[in-house]
């Protein structure tokens, strides 16, 4: 087995809320996240698809289709925009790593054209980051 | 999506500067010269270290957080910041008297130091020494 990773980066914004909270808790709980205002990160995606290459081309999966995969599943949803009022995947609960995280392996992992989706990394910065694999396939240590 | 269709992690990074030095008192001078090179430099010296630590466990429907950050945070930081942030781990962390703080035994302290995290279960611990050099303890 082997194990291809891609990269991308987009930027986009947020806040924690919820409603059936109070103010006071919403603030307790969440902190600076929970400025009505939003605030916004520079998210860096890692996406790790596993298998075996193809005997004819090498390749585990064709990078330039993870790309525009990438670019139509995750960029042109996620880039630039609000996520709790432009992803309506996200509209429902708080746009944290770990459900952003959720949301993209479950956007993707029905689209992978060959091999199989193997881990979503998802980087809010440098020292954040939320891991989803499919459950029982362990992690890559 | 089913919510045990996945398996989530969350990874969470702490900075600490320390320093160490690699010797066994139980080796002739020679043989740890040879075993650990310049870092057994009776003086010391130091890294900054990066701990990488990944927990998983269920989201909180109610956060959208399968551990807050500011427990997790908390716990780190009294358990392995305070303590090793600008010491000596040799002379100023009680286990190192009797281990050589290489890496991978400084893995397996702070794993030990945070498996009791009440909120999620600690997968692994990852350190980073330098950027050449990492290492990492998931338990037994």
């Amino acid at each position: 087995m082997v194990y291809l990773t891609r990269k991308i980066e987009f930027s986009a914004s947020h806040v924690y809320h919820n409603p059936a909270l109070s103010a006071a808790e919403n603030k307790r709980i969440f902190g600076k996240c929970n400025n009505p205002h939003g605030h916004g990160h520079n998210y860096r995606l890692e996406v790790t698809v596993a298998g075996e290459p193809d005997p004819v081309t090498g390749m585990v999966l064709d990078l330039k289709d993870l790309k525009e995969l990438l670019e139509r599943e995750v960029m042109q949803r996620m880039d630039h925009r609000h996520l709790n009022i432009e992803v309506p995947e996200l509209a429902e609960q708080i746009p944290t790593c770990e459900n952003i995280a959720r949301v993209i392996w479950s956007l993707l992992d029905s689209k992978i054209t060959r091999g199989k989706l193997y881990r979503v990394r998802l980087y809010e910065n440098d020292d954040l980051f939320a891991d989803c694999y499919r459950n029982g396939a362990g992690a890559l240590k | 999506m089913k919510s045990d269709a996945v398996h989530l992690e969350l990874g969470r990074r702490y900075h600490f500067a320390a320093s160490h030095r690699l010797h066994n008192a139980q080796m002739t001078e020679e043989e740890n010269c040879r075993v650990y090179g310049k870092c057994n430099n009776p003086h010391g010296h130091g890294h900054n270290y990066t701990v990488e630590v990944r927990l998983s466990g269920m989201i909180d429907p109610a956060t959208g957080m399968i551990s807050n950050l500011a427990d997790l945070d908390a716990f780190v930081n009294e358990r392995v910041i305070e303590p090793f942030d600008h010491r000596s781990l040799n002379e100023e962390v009680p286990v190192f008297q009797n281990v050589v703080p290489t890496t991978e035994m400084l893995c397996i302290e702070i794993f030990e130091r945070l498996k009791s995290f009440p909120h999620a279960k600690l997968e692994a611990v990852r350190i980073v020494e330098t950027s050449n050099n990492s290492f990492e303890y998931a338990g037994e």
